[in-house]
């Protein structure tokens, strides 16, 4: 078990080492970012020689080489934009990013299980088909379409809850989180409804064709012809096997979650990592960009383990095969 | 363990409060970008300046009529033609209660022309800074410089002792792997004290009430909270939900929505960027044309023929929806040097601009390449297209790359000027023509002609730009300045669309005061 993970985790690197090569043979389509570094008054010679400092004149596989040797050693470099260290700004912005995320997964769970449940169950009600109908709505708008929209009826109509931001943050340690004061609790609600709501209406058609697929099994039958309740019979056996292809979705999701919460992160103002990376392209800051794509590589392949893992807990076959194997 | 929770309970009181303190007027704003750094020297860029101006200020700087008025120096004159003489305020203290002196002049020239400042250009002519007694110093410039001290309001004043204490005494330097303290701390002499810094989220200014300048500029709030918000309609909506008292960007699609919503207000003022098409006179073939072997630009009526195809009425009013100030000047009014009388832009003439065509030998017309940005000016790419329009009218069939700015200045800028035809805006940092006439029109060598993208060269325009330079006489330099610009637009060396308006939006209680080098001044902010 444990060579397994030392295994995957030394794949990580290889992985993280491909994306940084591929991240450094884009950059040279970003654009220039001395403009943007230097007022309008700036001499030719000045913006060369910076050019020159910053080593922008070398070839991608050089610059690449040179990230690698100092990302080795724990050095990302400084932001050209705020001429701060990139880890420092990184892990700044990673607490946001990590509390919406993980709000947002937590909420898609909450809600799409048991909705998945009962569009599984009672195929045929109104209240099923209004919400497979509705959830149509959560998976066909676009994400920055829905952000704008809560915020124009929460915010701007209603008064209810902030349109931006983060609230008041408190500090613990270098975590800053935003659960302990009630303007972080409020501020967190809509965006992390925006970013859950894809993954909700995932979910909830997931566990719900699974649900179907397992109440036509024999087992299910067989179950029902013992005399056991429906609750038993949906919960304790339908609803445990549909769960690992539930798992496996929702792990992967969450990464993507993490990836993509750049468009819920920009609409909301919300101080995450995804913000960062988009000012970042906007700006051709490229240590920013590097580390930041360099770390979600990490994260994805870090997620796929934890969800193997889980397998393992989960389904007891598997185990049961892999000591026969090696046995 | 203990440590953690008690840090909690600690940090929950603090914003009980912070939210207990409803006696705390606070001015709560916006924009899309944050100030970079807290270093006034890390970038000569409006926003980062006009920021850092909150707690640093200047010898001199603009007041709200866009005239030179003394901060830090209370009087300044030309004593010979190469030395400025300032007498500096008394009595001004740092925010960290260390007086300010001569000293501190001294050494701030120092530190904003060394590697790492990027705000050295300003003081180009300045050759020396010398130290008379306490309160008054000479600044020498390398000849005569009649607008020196015009470069003044970009360059704040720092504290020695405060630099050296925190091993601060050169800017920034990003090859350097470090960071400095000055980028997220300050010590300045101005109205507003740094009280929380989250670089990209928000940053908490207070009032100093030791400010030499409350009897002037009475602040009638605590403190201001910064938020950067990027997207537009996020921004607009924070303003109209009421989390925000005022927005330093306004994008121009909202402007008339937040007019109409009742409490709201939108402040304009002409702003001094003109933005214009340049053309590559300099190749002698274009980089993206059909034309092969000469370059149609060199020859004065193909630029004469674009000028006349452009209907710029048509672009400030439909594209900018009336923000905007059709211009035939490279220079805006408000600038040193304008003169309302030149500013008439050439009547659209579509079959004499076809006939000047003709005449150079394009009967039929060419393609050109044409660079654009789409997130630098407003409606950048609006206004390009419109002008693809235009030009398709006369047989010129321009085709528009418009892209985002790190991509479209790293194209068109130097050492590649990889463009034929483009979009720019310019604002003379000075507020004088020269300022605009040494970057575009003159022949690109040494520091002049910097942004003379597409290489126009006119021998006797660098001799009257020479002259301006050095004539002392305001109302000679004047008709000089005159002269360039008659010989620019006649020469048709640039086509000249327009001077952007300045729009800002606000609560109804609140007054600001718009600038038209588009700078915001906290000073002037006062909230009912």
């Amino acid at each position: 078990m444990l060579a397994f993970v030392i295994r995957r985790l030394m794949q990580s690197v290889l992985v993280m080492l491909t994306v940084a090569l591929i991240a450094f043979a884009l950059f040279n389509y970003v654009g220039d970012p001395i403009n943007n570094m230097v007022g309008q008054d700036t001499t030719l010679q000045d913006r060369e020689k910076l050019r020159q400092d910053l080593g922008l004149n070398d070839s991608f596989v050089v610059q690449f080489a040179r990230f690698v040797g100092h990302a080795a050693q724990g050095n990302f470099g400084l932001s050209y934009q705020q001429a701060r260290p990139v880890g420092q700004i990184i892990l700044e912005k990673m607490p946001a990013t990590l509390e919406l995320s993980l709000t947002a997964a937590f909420l898609a769970l909450l809600f799409g299980v048991p909705m998945g449940i009962y569009t599984g169950l009672r195929r045929e009600s109104w209240g099923a088909q209004a919400l497979l109908a509705v959830s149509l709505v959560g998976v066909s708008l676009p994400t920055f379409l829905i952000g704008i929209l809560l915020i124009l009826i929460f915010a701007v109509i209603l008064g209810w809850l902030p349109s931006f931001g983060r609230g008041t943050v408190t500090h613990i340690g270098w975590w800053t989180t935003g659960f302990l004061t009630i303007d972080g609790w409020r501020a967190i609600i809509l965006p992390a409804i925006t970013l859950a709501l894809f993954q909700m209406t995932l979910i909830m058609r997931l566990v719900r064709a699974e649900m179907i697929e397992v109440l036509r099994t024999d087992y299910i039958k067989f179950a029902r012809a013992r005399g056991l309740t429906s609750r038993a019979v949906n919960f304790g056996h339908a609803l445990k096997n549909t769960l690992v292809p539930v798992m496996t979705i929702t792990g992967l999701q969450l990464g993507s979650i993490i990836a993509f919460a750049v468009i819920t992160e920009t609409v909301f103002q919300w101080p995450g990592m995804g913000l960062m990376f988009i000012q970042a392209v906007t700006f051709a800051d490229i240590p920013v960009m590097a580390a930041y794509l360099v770390l979600v590589g990490f994260f994805f392949v870090v997620i796929n383990l934890v969800v193997d893992l889980l397998y393992y807990v989960v389904d007891p076959r598997l185990r049961v095969e892999r000591e026969a194997a090696h046995g | 363990m203990g440590l953690h929770i008690r840090r909690l309970i600690l940090a929950g009181s603090a914003v009980v409060l912070l939210a207990g303190g409803a006696g705390a007027k606070t001015f709560r704003w916006a924009n899309d970008g944050d100030s970079n750094s807290m270093d006034p020297y890390a970038r000569q860029e409006t926003f980062l300046l006009l920021f850092d101006q909150s707690f640093y200020e200047q010898l001199v700087r603009w007041d709200k009529d866009m005239k030179l008025e003394g901060a830090l120096a209370t009087e300044w004159s030309q004593t010979d033609p190469t030395t400025w003489r300032f007498k500096l305020r008394q009595g001004v203290k740092f925010h960290d209660g260390t007086p300010f002196t001569a000293d501190d002049v001294v050494f701030s020239y120092d530190r904003a022309t060394h590697p790492g400042s990027n705000v050295a250009s300003p003081l180009a002519t300045v050759k020396e800074v010398k130290k008379i007694d306490d309160y008054t110093v000479d600044f020498i410039t390398d000849g005569p410089d009649p607008i020196m001290p015009n470069n003044l309001p970009t360059i704040s004043i720092m504290s020695k002792k405060w630099c050296e204490e925190h091993n601060t005494t050169r800017a920034a330097d990003l090859t350097k792997n470090e960071e400095s303290y000055a980028t997220r701390n300050e010590n300045g002499t101005g109205p507003f004290i740094l009280a929380d810094r989250q670089p990209d989220v928000k940053t908490m200014l207070k009032k100093n009430p030791d400010w030499w300048g409350l009897k002037q500029w009475p602040i009638d709030f605590d403190d201001t909270v910064f938020n950067r918000i990027e997207n537009a309609s996020t921004r607009v909506s924070a303003l109209l939900s009421g989390e925000l008292d005022f927005l330093y960007t306004v994008p121009p699609q909202d402007t008339d929505r937040i007019e109409k919503t009742p409490g709201m207000k939108i402040w304009k003022t002409p702003e001094l960027r003109t933005i214009f098409l340049g053309m590559d006179q300099s190749r002698d073939e274009l980089l993206e044309s059909n034309i092969k072997g000469k370059n149609p630009f060199k020859d004065k009526r193909v630029r004469e023929a674009f000028t006349k195809a452009i209907d710029e009425d048509a672009i400030a009013a439909k594209v900018m929806r009336g923000y905007a100030h059709p211009t035939a000047l490279m220079i805006g009014p408000g600038v040193n040097g304008y003169d309302p009388a030149l500013d008439k832009r050439f009547p659209v003439d579509i079959a004499g601009a076809k006939k000047l065509l003709a005449d150079a030998g394009y009967p039929d017309g060419f393609e050109v390449g044409f660079d654009c940005p789409n997130d630098r000016y407003v409606n950048d790419e609006a206004v390009c297209q419109a002008v693809v329009a235009m030009l398709a009218r006369i047989g010129i069939k321009a085709n528009l790359l418009a892209q985002t700015r790190a991509k479209y200045f790293g194209k068109i800028n130097a050492p590649k000027y990889d463009t034929s035809f483009y979009l720019l805006g310019w604002t003379p940092g000075t507020q004088d023509a020269l300022d605009t006439i040494k970057a575009l029109v003159m022949t690109r060598r040494d520091k002049n002609g910097v942004f003379n993208i597409g290489g126009y060269s006119n021998p006797k325009l660098d001799d009257l730009a020479g002259q301006i330079q050095v004539e002392l006489n305001q109302d000679k330099r004047n008709t000089l300045i005159a002269q360039a610009l008659t010989m620019i637009k006649d020469d048709y060396a640039y086509i000249p669309l327009h001077q952007q308006i300045v729009v800002w939006a606000s609560r109804d209680n609140v007054t600001v005061a718009p600038m038209g080098n588009n700078t915001f001044q906290l000073r002037y902010v006062t909230m009912k």
